[in-house]
């Protein structure tokens, strides 16, 4: 009986925390939406401006947006995120940021 | 010939060539923005300028609000400024240049909010009888005009 008891109430201890870390190291993503406005050009300059991504990676992802309505762009920390987020809504893009 | 309206000189800065019209044009319009940010917050258009950066976090979005909010609306009023002033200019630095293409977006983005365009509209000739043929026609130009700087920017790129 001990042993069993004591089992579950290990798990209860380990569990949470467990969780607790899985739900911090899950990484936060950056979403940019089309919108009718955004110049497809300056879309692509953007994100090679901001992020560093070569012309044909800054290109796809600005297609992907275009085409399917949105893209993840970056990701990671939630500071990192929201540090994107802003300069994204600095040069008009719409973006928004979420956990994974 | 059709001489572009910007082009990289030899010392890393961007020559411009504009008609007294559009020089005219790029210091009403900032201008006119930058009175829109003082006495309309709710305007439509502006909305698009700050969207939310949360979508389903309230606390987050406020936090985010209380942070950032008035660096985005300094950030906006001082690419609008440098606009107006630079105006008649015929050379502009690469940060200048840079200043230009954020001023210029929002500038199309508020007046596209306004007159609800579609992707669509940009293949669609203009017709002169419509309502808003004017103000169509400030938006087309605005966008022609962008294009040809996210060219000259994006060039310095690579």
């Amino acid at each position: 009986m001990t042993g069993v008891a004591s089992a579950p109430a290990e798990l209860e201890i380990e569990r949470p925390a467990e969780r607790e870390h899985v739900e911090r190291d899950r990484p936060w993503i950056v979403v940019v939406w089309n919108d009718p406005v955004n110049l497809m050009s300056y879309v692509a300059f953007v994100f090679q401006k901001l992020f560093g991504y070569s012309r044909e990676k800054a290109t796809k992802l600005m297609l992907q947006v275009h085409n399917e309505g949105k893209a993840v762009v970056s990701s990671g920390t939630r500071e990192k995120a929201e540090h994107d987020v802003a300069r994204l809504h600095a040069h008009g893009l719409w973006a928004t940021l979420r956990q994974d | 010939m059709f001489e572009p309206p910007i082009e990289p000189d030899r010392e890393g800065g961007f020559h411009l060539r504009l008609s007294d019209g559009e020089r005219e044009l790029l210091r009403t319009l900032p201008a006119e923005l930058q009175a829109l940010l003082g006495s309309e917050p709710d305007d439509p258009g502006l909305r698009r300028l700050f969207p939310p950066a949360y979508e389903r976090d309230e606390e987050g979005e406020a936090e985010y609000r209380r942070l950032m909010a008035g660096e985005l609306l300094e950030g906006r009023r001082a690419a609008l400024r440098l606009v107006q002033e630079t105006a008649g200019r015929d050379r502009l630095t690469a940060e200048e240049l840079d200043a230009w293409l954020r001023a210029l977006n929002d500038l199309r983005l508020v007046l596209g909010t306004r007159l609800d365009v579609t992707e669509e509209m940009y293949e669609a000739e203009l017709d002169p009888a419509h309502p808003r043929a004017y103000e169509l026609s400030v938006y087309g130009y605005l966008s022609w005009l962008q294009e040809q700087l996210v060219a000259a920017a994006a060039g310095d790129l690579g």
